[in-house]
């Protein structure tokens, strides 16, 4: 950080002052938007806060918090979040890697118009997303049905089966990688190519040279798109909630975390058992964010070492 | 490098060393025609929801009824005042397109339409295996249709309402606070902005009980305000995307500035403002995109006010309605979909420039 020349002692603290009022903003925002709820969450969870009758709220100690190792909706959102997770996150991770690599091949024509088409559904609203799908997967005229019957191959009603409604919620998850593909692609370019020609003159094939120079070069920007789509499966809530609204159908499979704890908090407006899921998710959220960057020290590699700051 | 292939070739060695620098960049005009070949391919499996999208949401309910890809209908020939279906009939003398004037079990009449003077034929055959000749036909009017029926206008009029007065907000406070970040020394400021960026992390739904329970207790559920005024406070993203541009632009003309006497605020108006236009376009289409496409706060604030809804929460409501037209339902898409596209369209450069900032820097 460069140093500005500092005239008088008065004159700092003159600055430091401006310098608190311009952030204040945020810092009354943090205060009002992020830590007070946050305090008054972890109050809640200790009532029986319902908003139709505030005034009946009272104390009612850790019951919120039995009733939530109890309840079997808790174990079934938390299993069908994770289960969503485990392959919604290598598919929204790995393959925005897949495509930026083809994106970056050096002698691609039309790079700029291929970069911007698949970027495209990103900006695609989600409710319009939620629709054209359910149209495209829908057995009797969605095209995905219609070419798989074409290939010979019976296709499943896919968003009203339970056994397959994963397989179309990871589809249409696919269309949000417009994001991790430009970061991804960004980070491709910035690597230096005197490694590419090093590992050339030294006789590596290009799958040698893309896991041991392009993947720790780009892993950084590989954690980050990690850290995001974590983030957004921790979000997740608007396409399951477009298609199938809170009912988790089919068989209780789209019933989310997220899903629930809106079904807990408002069309059953029990607000402190809402808290008490909100803070179970603040605590896992928390957990999981802090395994990823203490994982990040063994598999991330930052190039210029220490960075400017 | 390539300045060897323009010279003459003399030599023989000359002239073998140009045909391998051409063999070799034949072989990579090759290479790159094949990757682009198999980039298209992922491209159109990627974007054909989109093709079905534009192909249903002009088709009537009989065409989607009939299973054919495009929106066709079948071809009809007017005789006499009466509209006929036309057929492929296979006769002695090939295949042709007659119009179906009386079907019967084995024997058809037929007129054709190249020759209707000639009069009614008559056809021995079983008609209904006849294949019927298809044309396309496109509704259009599902456009105005969808338009009318979800009261568009009035769903885009709230949504850009809530856009612009969030991307009002969102710019004010964000630009206040990254000049605070990147100009003032403000004691502990890493660990502030460290605080700032952990907001990013924390999913949304922890701090939602107690921020309606708070905005029900003022009285501003059911209104426009939750969804505006957080905007005023500043957020994570843009904050770092303004922070990472104001700290490349040269601080002598602040300085300069200052030693003129202009304050803090002076500075900010009319020394970085100015510098920093493509970074604050793209933190107002980041903005914009975001409250265009924002599903779950209007969802529960605006619940109980379906006049106030934007366009995500009324076409949700609207497929609630038609779930059993899809046509509709994608022309409803189409039209939601085009401000967005269109905004991002026409400023790529800038908004896709932002997204890697944020991205790569971090």
């Amino acid at each position: 950080m460069a140093t500005i020349a500092r005239p008088a002692f008065h004159m700092k603290r003159q600055r430091v002052l401006w310098g608190w009022v311009f952030l204040s903003p945020w810092i009354i925002g943090f205060l009002i938007f992020y830590l007070v709820p946050m305090v008054f969450s972890l109050i809640f969870t200790f009532t029986n806060f319902d908003l139709t009758r505030p005034n009946e709220i009272a104390f009612i100690g850790l019951r919120n918090w039995s009733q939530l190792l109890r309840d079997p909706n808790v174990g079934i959102s938390l299993r069908n979040t994770l289960g969503y997770a485990i392959v919604a996150l290598p598919l929204t991770v790995g393959i925005p890697v897949l495509i930026a690599t083809m994106l970056n091949t050096k002698s691609l024509w039309g790079k700029q118009i291929l970069r911007t088409l698949f970027y495209l559904p990103y900006m695609i609203p989600g409710v319009a997303a939620a629709y054209i799908w359910a149209g495209y997967l829908s057995p009797d005229s969605g095209w995905l049905n219609l070419a798989l019957e074409r290939l010979g191959i019976v296709a499943p009603n896919w968003l009203f089966d339970a056994k397959w409604i994963y397989g179309g919620l990871f589809m249409i998850s696919l269309w949000g990688i417009g994001n991790s593909v430009l970061i991804t692609l960004a980070g491709l370019q910035s690597v230096p190519t005197e490694l590419y020609e090093a590992a050339k003159v030294d006789g590596a094939n290009p799958f040698l040279t893309f896991r041991k120079i392009t993947l720790p070069m780009i892993s950084p920007v590989i954690f980050y798109n990690l850290v995001l789509t974590t983030i957004g499966v921790f979000r997740f809530f608007d396409i399951p909630f477009m298609l199938k609204g809170s009912s988790g159908d089919p068989a209780n499979s789209t019933l989310f975390y997220n899903i629930f704890l809106y079904r807990v908090a408002f069309p059953q407006q029990n607000m402190g058992y809402g808290a008490t899921l909100a803070w179970l998710l603040f605590i896992i959220s928390m957990v999981v964010t802090l395994i990823l960057f203490l994982s990040a020290r063994r598999w991330v590699y930052y190039a210029g070492g220490e960075r400017d700051e | 490098m390539t300045t060897r292939i323009q010279t003459q070739p003399r030599t023989p060695a000359k002239e073998s060393r140009t045909s391998n620098v051409l063999f070799q960049h034949s072989r990579k005009l090759l290479f790159g025609g094949s990757v682009t070949l198999l980039v298209i391919f992922f491209l159109i499996i990627y974007l054909s929801p989109m093709g079905y999208m534009a192909v249903t949401s002009v088709k009537s309910q009989g065409q989607i009824a009939s299973g054919t890809i495009l929106p066709l209908s079948p071809e009809q020939y007017t005789y006499e005042g009466t509209a006929y279906d036309v057929y492929n009939v296979p006769t002695d003398e090939g295949v042709k397109q007659w119009a179906l004037v009386e079907g019967l079990r084995n024997i058809s009449t037929f007129i054709d339409p190249a020759a209707p003077e000639a009069g009614l034929i008559a056809w021995e055959g079983r008609w209904r295996a006849l294949e019927p000749v298809l044309a396309p036909d496109i509704q259009w009017s599902n456009f105005n249709e969808a338009y009318q029926r979800a009261n568009l206008p009035r769903l885009m009029l709230n949504t850009l309402a809530i856009a612009v007065f969030g991307v009002i907000g969102t710019l004010l406070s964000c630009v206040l606070v990254a000049y605070g970040f990147t100009r003032f020394p403000i004691p502990d400021k890493n660990i502030l902005f460290l605080i700032l960026l952990s907001t990013i992390i924390l999913p949304r739904q922890v701090t939602l009980v107690p921020t309606y329970a708070f905005f029900a207790a003022i009285g501003w559920t059911g209104t426009w305000l939750p969804l505006i005024v957080p905007h005023f406070f500043a957020n994570a993203y843009n904050v770092f995307l303004l922070r990472q541009y104001f700290m490349t632009l040269p601080r002598e003309l602040d300085e300069a500035a200052m030693i003129d006497g202009a304050g803090p605020i002076r500075i900010l108006v009319s020394v970085i403002i100015p510098q920093a236009i493509p970074v604050l376009v793209a933190v107002g289409l980041f903005h914009f995109v975001f409250a265009w496409n924002d599903y779950f706060e209007p969802l529960i604030y605006l619940l109980n006010a379906p006049e106030l809804q934007p366009i995500s929460v009324g076409i949700q409501q609207f497929n609630a309605v038609y779930d059993r037209e899809p046509a509709m339902l994608q022309a409803v898409s189409i039209l939601a979909l085009i401000p967005p596209l269109v905004l991002f369209l026409l400023s790529q450069r800038v908004f896709m420039r932002g997204v890697v900032v944020t991205g790569v820097d971090k």
